[in-house]
């Protein structure tokens, strides 16, 4: 079991409150998920700059070392690094040199990616995450199933600029899905199923699918339980598997659409009392996008 | 009328509250306001009294349920009135999966739609979805009466053993040892009772429906057995 909440916003007044919202409904999922969480973010962001979020120890003589040359965030364990876009690849070449320690958590131009262990309601608060603003956003809770309990296990994942995914289930084919992948140029951080996931969508999304296409796609290639919440820069999108084994429950109005494993994650939304609310039916696939 | 405001006492508190009622009491009728998603709410009721939910509820809302009517105004999560062995349990929106499972008897009565295995395993239950409802409906289904106004998904019946499934719309696919079967007058009249129970329009006529049941190849029955079924 674990627990899925998403928020992908169509108000544009709502966006400096996503954070609130959604750390209210990543706690109401504790009971899913009391392991670890974890949570992306869509914030402020250019074409011209990458953030990396990195995480691990002493990441200030990270900050130091560029100084002048990226503006570094802390959030507890983590450090959001935002550079120029064209100095990436140097920054993670020195990365791996000199701070092989370091894991980049999620790169992109608006995303930023926290995950810890601990129960979900203490990760947000550590990462303040109801002060963070953004278009869309997504969360887990994980009860750990295929994985240790550690916090690179805990979701969501992030295998590809500004992309990420959560999931809730289980994958039967993930090691032979890792097999083909992986010479493919997909490389993963851990022995997780989802992160399997989630490198399936980046390969599938380089080889130029559309966000819609690459999930259908993943109706055939992948074996196993899931309900997937995934993020890209400007989309939102919800997939389960053909016998639905994983629950999920959605709600649209003018304002924003949101994701719960459960209704009562979304309970305190505003206007949720007159919210379409419905069950995504089983391998159709939902995608919100925004320009 | 008796409220009980969940933003203010506990699921616990209710529960509790509605297993002390005796059946000859006088609070027949009780509101249940603020439910927001909560799971198993009203359940194991066991008195003839009248529950409304304002608004949406969690899992297994009703479930055990006997002699109450429970009425939910709003969506039900997954397994909505399971196990329910008489009274009524009316969901105003949509129900998510299982809904009715192994439910021995009573009246489900569904006004939006139902996802996934409605009517899994169900035991005698009547079901009516005036909605469509999702894949594997009516699985391992042993007794009982499904009824849908829209259409079915797949796998429809798979694995049924003895139950009375009448769809109005398109089945997407039939399960396991499921097959259409003629409607006699005796299926239409039963149809037709069934609807005014659950309130169906008098232009939802019970000629439209298709009845579906068991093709009897999968389980060991014999006919000199029906009456035990």
């Amino acid at each position: 079991m674990c627990g899925i909440v998403g928020l992908f916003l169509k108000d544009r007044a709502l966006e400096p409150r996503l954070g609130e919202m959604l750390a209210d409904m990543l706690e109401v999922m504790t009971d899913r998920g009391p392991d670890s969480a974890g949570f992306a973010v869509y914030g402020a962001g250019d074409a011209a700059h990458v953030k990396l979020t990195l995480r691990g120890a002493n990441l200030g003589a990270v900050a130091e070392a560029f100084k002048g040359k990226a503006e570094a965030a802390a959030r507890d364990t983590h450090m959001v690094l935002s550079i120029a876009a064209r100095d990436e690849d140097a920054v993670r070449g020195w990365l791996a040199v000199n701070r092989p320690d370091v894991v980049v958590t999620g790169a992109g131009h608006r995303i930023e990616l926290y995950k810890e262990v601990g129960l979900p309601g203490d990760v947000a608060r550590r990462f303040d995450l109801a002060k963070m603003g953004g278009t869309h956003g997504i969360g887990h809770t994980r009860m750990a199933t295929e994985s240790a309990v550690t916090t690179a296990g805990a979701h969501p994942f992030s295998t590809g600029a500004d992309q990420c995914l959560v999931h809730n289930g289980s994958l039967s084919n993930h090691a032979s899905l890792r097999r083909m992948l992986e010479p493919n140029g997909i490389s993963f951080e851990t022995d997780n199923d989802s992160e399997v996931a989630a490198g399936y969508l980046t390969w599938r999304l380089r080889e130029g699918a559309s966000l819609k296409q690459a999930l259908e796609a993943s109706l055939d290639d992948l074996d196993g339980f899931f309900t997937f919440v995934v993020g890209t820069e400007n989309g939102f999108a919800v997939l389960r598997d053909p016998i639905s084994c994983k629950p999920a429950v959605m709600a649209e109005t003018d304002q924003y659409v949101a994701f719960g494993s459960e209704y009562r994650a979304l309970v305190g939304l505003p206007g949720i009392e007159t919210a379409r609310v419905f069950e995504p039916e089983p391998t159709r696939v939902y995608v919100w996008e925004r320009n | 009328m008796r409220t009980v405001d969940l933003a203010k006492s506990s699921r616990r508190d209710l529960n509790a509250a509605l297993h002390e009622v005796q059946h000859n009491t006088n609070e027949t009728y009780w509101r249940v306001e603020n439910p927001a998603g909560q799971h198993a709410l009203a359940v194991g009721l066991d008195a003839p009294v009248t529950v409304e939910i304002a608004g949406h509820v969690g899992y297994y809302c009703a479930g055990m349920n006997q002699q109450a009517t429970v009425v939910i105004e709003g969506n039900a999560g997954v397994g909505v009135a399971e196990n329910m062995m008489s009274g009524k349990v009316h969901v105003k929106g949509d129900a998510s999966q299982s809904a009715g499972a192994t439910a021995h008897g009573g009246l489900l009565v569904i006004e939006g739609n139902a996802a996934a295995r409605c009517g899994i395993s169900m035991k005698g239950i009547d079901i009516v979805v005036k909605g469509s409802i999702g894949p594997m409906s009516a699985f391992m289904a042993q007794s009982g009466t499904l009824v849908v106004l829209g259409d079915a998904g797949d796998a429809l019946g798979d694995s049924i053993y003895e139950t009375r499934i009448f769809v109005r719309g398109k089945v997407a696919s039939l399960g396991a040892d499921c097959i259409e079967k003629e409607m006699r007058d005796e299926h239409v009249l039963a149809l037709r009772e069934i609807l005014r129970a659950a309130g169906a329009p008098d232009s939802v006529k019970a000629e439209e429906f298709r009845r579906y049941g068991s093709a009897r190849q999968l389980y060991n029955f014999h006919v000199d057995n029906a009456s035990a079924y």
